[in-house]
């Protein structure tokens, strides 16, 4: 069993220019399943000789039976993929597309909720599942390794230094999900809290979080009541001015709770590992598993 | 982005929201005649991108055209100095004047997108004309919120519960639940990230008026707001800031701090300011260079590190995943040079090439210190701010 994202991924790529078209290389090297490409205009050819373009979503998933999607289109587009690629009923949407207004993903938010799609992102690295070689996203394949410790995390290359940290201390990952770091984004903490909880593949999570928003006190909630394996946190942007956008729009702290101090009490009372320094997370996950 | 009062103030007419009468003036001529215009007492308002302004003698109270002027005459030209500003402050090149109001109740209204409730949330307090950051941690009780639909929007009966709560006069019930229902129109409609009315004023009279107006404009939504970018006023920002917005870098000056951090990514910036710290210095700045960096991005993400008088050390962290190692030392490497800076470097790279990288870096000449990772960043970056040396070539 595997998280979101494994051997049964058939994967669909949207928005295929250059990043789209780098990025859908690098899934296809690591081993991911893509069956359909869409872009426009490219009907009848085929992405790298091998995978069959389409101009609509629909066609795609009919012709393919694609389950899973995956966005790079431009941010004033990105809404649009959204939505289309729910009405095509995939399973799992992710969008990787980074700056999407926040009043299109308040209504993209409300109409995913009514449907059977889980979204994953905007503005995220994406999922990757080692032992499947299943990649959904940008998150590099050289650089895990597969295991048992579940990722999930608000950040894209802070994600990366964490698998990094515990590639070194031995430790391998189930699955590593990016949720993103936009204000308004689909899959939270909570849903992947939950997912890990049930994985048989997961023995320990590794969760990092940033400052701004509830959403981490509301994991540490979650957290106290269904989860029994072990969590490390962490929590970045504890040094930084309160008021400030720290590149990503989510991690404006406004109110105490957004502080990274907030976050990391209410982990702690959880009974989560917090680390006080977001370079002893994989150092800290070795601890706690002994 | 930040647009000044005065334009908030003509947004907030043009979808129906009372507003004082009022002008913009550029010079003292012109502040006068706006007076003359407006006739009896007027309000001169320096138009900043910064609060505070009334505590720091940007907001004066005329009571004659001359007055005006004169007012107007002391403010423009200047850099006005408020606990918003860094101690320079920010020029004044407009001043609003304003037909003053006679104020019997001071009240605060605002509209903010939650992002945990996922929608616009009205925020309403019976305190206003007061810091409303100390409203909410003092008294949390005299804050009222009501979250609107992402389909609804602001149902009528929610503005006229809102109106309730604020107490206002039976007079002004209706004005200021139609106010409260507009300025929702007005924040969804123009993509604000903020609209704040503080102080919504109850007159003497009996009716309602938004006093003072400030709007955020979602940068990620300007695309579609051509009128509103032009709004841009490039010189309320920080030179520094200025220069990175234009090369599409998230930059962040911060007080206080001597180590300059240069990060792909948001949240790996963040936690190299919290290693920094843990080192035991404070970071000088947020740098994300994004994820698909180009040479010259990087190039000028370096310039405007060094440009930072502040900056005594430089530590970059790059964890490659779109962005290529080499392609980002190459970068470092010539705006070293090119700068002619002297200022010590501590750099971890990873990812994609990172060898390469650290090859460009190491036959640079340049004083260059490689970590393997965070926690080894850290630990040199601590070995270097000791005060017993400051590492090879590390005066400037």
């Amino acid at each position: 069993m595997s998280v979101l994202v494994g051997p049964e991924t058939r994967l669909l790529v949207q928005g295929l220019g250059r990043d789209g078209s780098f990025q859908a290389s690098r899934m296809r090297e690591y081993g991911t399943n893509m069956v359909a490409a869409v872009h426009p205009n490219r009907d009848g050819q085929k992405f790298e000789d091998a995978v069959p373009y389409f101009s609509s979503v629909t066609e795609a998933v009919k012709e393919t039976k694609a389950n899973t999607g995956v966005i790079f289109v431009p941010a004033p587009f990105a809404a649009d993929a959204i939505i289309e690629q729910v009405d095509a009923g995939l399973d799992l949407v992710v969008c990787i597309s980074e700056g999407v207004p926040v009043q299109d993903m308040i209504k993209v938010n409300a109409y995913v909720k009514g449907s059977k799609s889980r979204l994953v992102g905007p503005n995220c690295p994406g999922l990757i599942h080692p032992a499947s070689r299943a990649k959904v996203g940008i998150i590099p394949g050289s650089i895990v390794v597969p295991g048992r410790v579940g990722v999930v995390s608000r950040s894209g290359t802070l994600t990366y230094e964490a698998i990094a940290q515990l590639v070194q201390v031995g430790l391998g990952q189930s699955t590593c999900v990016g949720i993103g770091g936009d204000p308004i984004h689909g899959t939270t903490f909570t849903d992947v809290l939950a997912l890990f909880q049930d994985d048989g593949e997961t023995d320990a999570i590794v969760m990092i979080g940033e400052i701004g928003g509830v959403r981490e006190q509301l994991a540490a909630e979650f957290i106290q009541r269904h989860v029994t394996k072990p969590v490390v946190a962490a929590i970045a942007g504890q040094t930084a001015p309160p008021g400030k956008r720290m590149g990503h729009a989510g991690a404006i702290i406004t109110g105490k709770a957004g502080l990274a101090s907030e976050k990391n009490r209410a982990l702690a009372e959880a009974g989560v590992h917090v680390v006080e320094s977001p370079a002893y997370i994989g150092a800290r996950m070795k601890e706690v598993l002994g | 982005m930040n647009i000044h009062e005065y334009q908030a103030r003509e947004i907030l007419e043009r979808f129906g929201l009372p507003v004082p009468k009022a002008g913009v003036a550029s010079t003292p001529a012109e502040a006068r005649a706006v007076a003359e215009k407006l006739g009896g007492r007027v309000v001169v308002k320096a138009q900043v991108h910064a609060g505070g302004r009334g505590k720091a003698g940007g907001v004066k109270l005329a009571s004659s055209p001359e007055e005006a002027e004169q007012f107007a005459a002391a403010m423009l030209g200047t850099n006005l100095v408020t606990h918003q500003t860094g101690p320079q402050g920010v020029p004044v090149r407009k001043v609003m004047v304003a037909e003053a109001t006679d104020i019997a109740d001071e009240l605060y209204l605002s509209i903010i997108v939650d992002g945990d409730l996922g929608v616009p949330v009205v925020i309403a307090s019976t305190e206003g004309g007061m810091d409303i950051e100390e409203v909410a941690d003092k008294t949390p009780e005299k804050l009222f919120r009501v979250a609107g639909d992402p389909l609804i929007g602001l149902s009528p009966y929610h503005a006229r519960d809102i109106a309730a709560a604020l107490g206002v006069p039976a007079s002004a019930q209706r004005a200021t639940a139609a106010l409260i229902s507009n300025l929702y129109r007005v924040f969804v409609e123009n993509d604000c990230s903020l609209v704040e009315i503080n102080p919504l004023v109850i007159t003497r009279d009996g009716g309602v008026i938004a006093l003072d107006a400030k709007i955020n404009i979602e940068d990620d939504a300007l695309f579609r707001h051509k009128d509103l970018a032009a709004l841009y006023d490039p010189e309320q920002e920080d030179e520094l800031e200025r220069r990175a917005r234009g090369s599409d870098l998230a930059y962040v000056k911060l007080d206080g701090g001597r180590v300059g951090c240069m990060v792909n990514g948001a949240g790996l910036a963040m936690a190299t300011m919290d290693i920094t710290k843990w080192a035991g210095a404070n970071p000088a700045n947020f740098l994300d260079i994004g994820g698909s960096a180009e040479q010259e991005r990087i190039e000028e993400a370096f310039r405007i590190i060094v440009s930072d008088s502040d900056v005594e050390i430089i530590l970059v962290n790059l964890f490659a995943g779109i962005a290529r190692s080499d392609v980002v030392a190459q970068g470092i490497v010539n705006a070293a040079r090119e700068t002619g800076t002297s200022l010590p470097m501590v750099v971890a790279m990873r990812g994609t090439n990172a060898e390469e990288g650290r090859k460009i870096l190491s036959e640079s000449g340049l004083d260059i210190t490689a970590a393997l990772d965070l926690a080894g960043a850290a630990e040199v970056l601590r070995d270097k701010l000791a005060p017993a040396g400051h590492g090879k070539g590390g005066s400037r």
